[in-house]
């Protein structure tokens, strides 16, 4: 029997056919159906750091931060419309402040971290504050321009070490905390998210990123909104940086680096955008991989954007969508 | 019919880079009046539904929403009050069902004031909503993604929106606007309902026949300037109407 006169037919299962998002749950089959894709995710995250070696949990750890990250951009360009491509300047913000009360003040870690995240999102909110009102390329330049702001100021003024950073800091006082606060963090980030754009709030988030002409005319503020959701998106990216200071217990000017803006907007793209856990699965692909092309030199480059072209020419939904239309259909082959 | 005075606006200016846009407009809208402002292409009608929903901030003159200045408030502090607009332009939340639409309202502070305390879940309170405005629940019609709505619906999901702020004044911009007769003689009851549940109305119109079925008033705008108010049928016979919609040609 030739190709031509068999076709593939796709079937939903029949779980999906109910409602895209409201599940009727029946039976212990269709729970565990749902349930086993969530459990796998957590399930491997809690497992990675145990047998993976010392180099690779520093691989590890980077991936959940980049992977955070993504979540905050996801978070910010898919539900409140917002295109942040400064997302290092909460990393400098939070490291730095962090880092900065730490050498200076001697707080102990468990107080710098938390402190520099609340910090960092307030900071960080008031640096985007006045842009909240511009939409779409021009809030995306100008929070482009932010850091690079923020590491000339410390480069002239010669303060917070300057070029030279800040080094002995604090570390996390051992390799499992370190794992698990940042797994533990990422997955709180992860699941709070999901839910927290079902709920009224994010509804209406996502009406502003619609048209936020109706949610004004709703009788609704939008800035207060949307200044809510950039200070979340914050303190999630403060958090990281004020964890990524402690991680290597040195903080310096590359905190501000490029790579915590772009990597994990690519990693958004190839996981799938406006899905969460795409971004999440995007950036512990993305981070070992160009860990794993080091080797490569400069050509490491060339790959790794040849990767992500192919992604955007032929994947463009993402991995996620595309792993989830699989998982929910039947495909089965039939005469025509 | 002189119930209260809802809206009072006097000596209305507004200027769009040499433009004169609405020069010198006054009226008073009082509780429960449907009030039609006609007017030729170009003559200023949406420009005076934005000054009065706050979108555009007027260069002179006042806006009282039941004696209390509005002129110069944020678009959302005047919805709050429960002087909400409709767009000529529909403005759905597109991706989103359209029950989901009216979340967005029934969250704001007005709402939410008067819900306070109230139990029941949002979503049934909007799907209830869209039933009443003429979405079929058993078409399953409230959970389709507003994107994929025919036009008739989307006209109906704007004046949901406003309903589900429970407004005191609904300003209407050409609800009427690219609908079929058909269409057009479904919505009327649903407006007349709204009257009779004590909603003032102003309508922005171009389909006349039809507005004057419900209007209670017209008021003729051309050049940004009110050149007649009345009862539909004397403003239509008044000369001045006559020329602003015919040209001076039509006189002859």
């Amino acid at each position: 029997m030739t190709a031509s006169e068999q076709r593939k037919k796709r079937i939903e299962r029949s779980i999906t056919v109910r409602s895209r998002s409201i599940y009727a749950l029946s039976s212990w089959r269709e729970m565990t159906f749902l349930l086993l894709p969530r459990a796998a995710l957590v399930a491997s995250l809690c497992i990675l750091p145990l047998v993976l070696g010392m180099y690779w949990q520093r691989v590890f750890c980077a991936a959940a931060i980049y992977a955070m990250l993504a979540l905050a951009f996801d978070f910010l360009a898919q539900f409140v419309g917002l295109v942040c491509l400064g997302l290092s300047m909460f990393i400098g913000l939070g490291g730095y402040i962090s880092g900065g009360l730490n050498h200076y003040w001697g707080w102990p870690i468990w107080l710098s971290i938390p402190a520099a995240s609340l910090a960092g999102a307030v900071l960080g909110t008031l640096a985007l504050v006045p842009c909240l009102r511009l939409r779409g390329v021009y809030f995306a330049i100008i929070s482009f321009m932010l850091p690079l702001f923020l590491v000339s100021l410390i480069i002239a003024t010669s303060i917070l070490g300057s070029t030279e950073g800040i080094s002995s800091l604090d570390n996390l006082p051992n390799i499992w905390i370190e794992q698990y606060l940042i797994i533990g963090a990422l997955l709180l980030v992860l699941f709070g998210f999901r839910r927290l754009v079902t709920e009224d709030f994010g509804v209406i988030l996502q009406g502003i990123k619609d048209n936020d002409q109706a949610v004004k005319a709703s009788g609704i503020d939008i800035t207060a909104y949307r200044i809510k959701a950039v200070f979340l998106a914050a303190c999630i990216g403060s958090f990281c940086g004020a964890y990524l200071s402690h991680l290597y217990g040195w903080l310096g000017l590359s905190m501000f680096a490029m790579d915590f803006s772009i990597l994990p907007i690519a990693a958004t793209v190839m996981g799938g955008m406006g899905t969460l856990a795409g971004p999440v699965i995007g950036a512990f692909i993305l981070t070992p991989l160009s860990e794993g092309l080091r080797g490569f030199g400069q050509l490491r480059v060339v790959l790794y954007s040849l990767l992500l072209l192919g992604f955007i020419l032929y994947k463009p939904e993402g991995i996620l969508n595309y792993l989830e239309r699989k998982y929910f259909q039947f495909e089965r082959w039939e005469k025509v | 019919m002189a119930g209260e005075l809802m809206l009072a606006v006097e000596g209305l200016w507004k200027v769009f880079g040499g433009i004169l846009a609405i020069s010198g407009v006054s009226f008073n809208l009082h509780r429960g009046e449907v009030v039609g402002i006609i007017g030729p292409n170009g003559a200023g009608k949406t420009t005076l539904v934005n000054l009065l929903s706050g979108f555009v901030k007027p260069d002179k003159g006042s806006i009282r929403f039941r004696g209390e200045r509005v002129d110069g408030l944020p678009p959302h502090k005047i919805a709050s009050r429960g002087l909400v607009r409709t767009f000529q332009i529909m403005r759905p939340f597109h991706s989103m069902p359209a029950y989901k639409n009216l979340i967005v309202p029934l969250n704001s502070p007005r709402v939410r004031k008067t819900r306070a305390g109230a139990l029941g879940d949002l979503d049934s309170v909007a799907i209830d909503i869209l039933e009443e405005i003429g979405f079929e629940r058993d078409a399953r019609v409230p959970y389709k993604t507003a994107g994929s709505l025919p036009l008739g619906y989307l006209k109906r999901l704007e004046l949901a929106r406003c309903l589900a702020m429970q407004p005191e004044v609904v300003l209407c911009d050409e609800v009427f606007s690219g609908m079929s007769m058909s269409e057009i003689a479904s919505m009327i009851p649903l407006l007349e309902k709204m009257q009779m549940n004590g909603i003032t109305l102003m309508m922005v119109e171009h389909r006349l026949r039809e507005l004057f079925k419900l209007a209670d008033r017209v008021m003729v705008i051309n050049f940004g300037e009110k050149i007649a108010d009345g009862p539909p049928a004397l403003v239509m016979a008044d000369p001045a109407v006559k020329k602003a919609y015919m040209g001076a040609e039509g006189q002859q």
